[in-house]
């Protein structure tokens, strides 16, 4: 019984995921024009969202903790910093991740 | 096979984050009692990272079917406006199409919101190897986490920062990008705001409730820049 049940809380899980990701298509993909006030959000809304993943991924950052933030802090300026003079994502992500594994492990 | 190596090229800094992500994901859920079978089948079938780990609290918990519908619905909202914001982008994507909105996650959305493939590459082919890709990296790092267990061969403390980089380098693409900065601030600051009042846990809906209500409220201020500085 305890499997049954598992499997079908994956499956309600599966299936709402789901329903939230086709929704907006459902409701606005079709031959009908967009609303305008839809296709606003669509071109503002990508920025706005960035902004709060970037914040989502440090909400656990401490800034009254052993660290201040800082590892985060350093090592998200060494990304933005290199990503405007190189331009290269794969440079950018790599050296901010690896500074910031030696900060988290060895230095601080 | 230009398309293959140039989707390839885009998803590796995902393929290092999921698959690092996927491995933590099989460990956790290893260690409640869930083996490969499980891992696989949440990998591939709900297929969003941080639902996923709170699906382990779930069935080990062994919540009830409404409380797990709720909670994924809290979680995994924001979904809803990244399809928003996808519409057009998507818009005649043909038979992958399906799959595309399946596999929209925080990852492959970052992927594909914004950047244009070549010219020369079949969008609709660019966008389902980017999303069939990352799909394969999540499901594969989540098997290998439920097959090694805990035996990690290196300290991979603070690797998980490479979602957070991620995030960053597209954000500051965006800001390039873009000559209002409006949005993005907007987007900041609502986060900032909500997290300090309802805390890490709880802030993600508020966040995008408020972010999306006072960029309706700005809306004919920013049109309004909009056709000022095309005119």
């Amino acid at each position: 019984m305890a499997e049954l049940h598992s499997v079908l809380l994956v499956a309600v899980i599966a299936g709402v995921t789901a329903v939230l990701r086709f929704l907006p298509f459902a409701a606005f993909g079709g031959g009908r024009p967009t609303p305008r006030i839809i296709l606003y959000l669509a071109r503002v809304l990508p920025c706005a969202i960035m902004g709060m993943l970037v914040i989502y991924c440090l909400r656990n950052v401490d800034l009254w903790g052993a660290s201040h933030g800082l590892p985060e802090l350093l090592a998200g300026a060494v990304v933005v910093g290199l990503h405007l003079w190189k331009h290269n994502t794969l440079l950018s992500i790599a050296a901010g991740t690896a500074l910031y594994m030696v900060l988290v492990q060895v230095v601080f | 096979m230009k398309t293959v190596k140039y989707a390839l090229l885009q998803t590796l800094p995902v393929m290092a984050g999921y698959l690092v992500l996927g491995l933590g994901f099989g460990v956790l859920l290893q260690s409640k009692g869930y083996g490969v079978g499980w891992a696989f089948a949440m990998g591939a079938l709900i297929y969003a990272g941080s639902m996923q780990y709170v699906a382990i609290d779930l069935l080990a918990g062994g919540a009830s079917l409404i409380s797990a519908a709720l909670m994924t619905l809290m979680v995994n909202a924001r979904h809803l406006f990244y399809g928003v914001s996808m519409l057009e982008r998507y818009r005649g994507m043909g038979p992958v199409k399906p799959y595309l909105i399946f596999a929209l996650t925080d990852e492959t959305y970052s992927l594909v919101c914004s950047k244009d493939p070549p010219a020369d590459l079949d969008r609709r082919w660019v966008f389902f190897l980017i999303s069939l890709l990352d799909h394969i990296y999540w499901v594969t790092g989540s098997v290998l986490g439920a097959l090694v267990g805990q035996a990690l061969p290196f300290d991979a403390t603070g690797i998980d920062f490479s979602m957070t980089s991620l995030f960053l380098v597209v954000f500051t693409e965006q800001w390039r990008g873009s000559q209002d900065h409006t949005a993005a601030l907007v987007g900041l600051g609502a986060s900032l705001v909500c997290l300090a009042v309802f805390g890490p846990s709880d802030f993600l809906i508020p966040a995008m409730v408020l972010m999306t209500l006072l960029l309706i409220l700005l809306r004919p201020w920013l049109e309004r820049r909009k056709e000022a500085a095309h005119g």
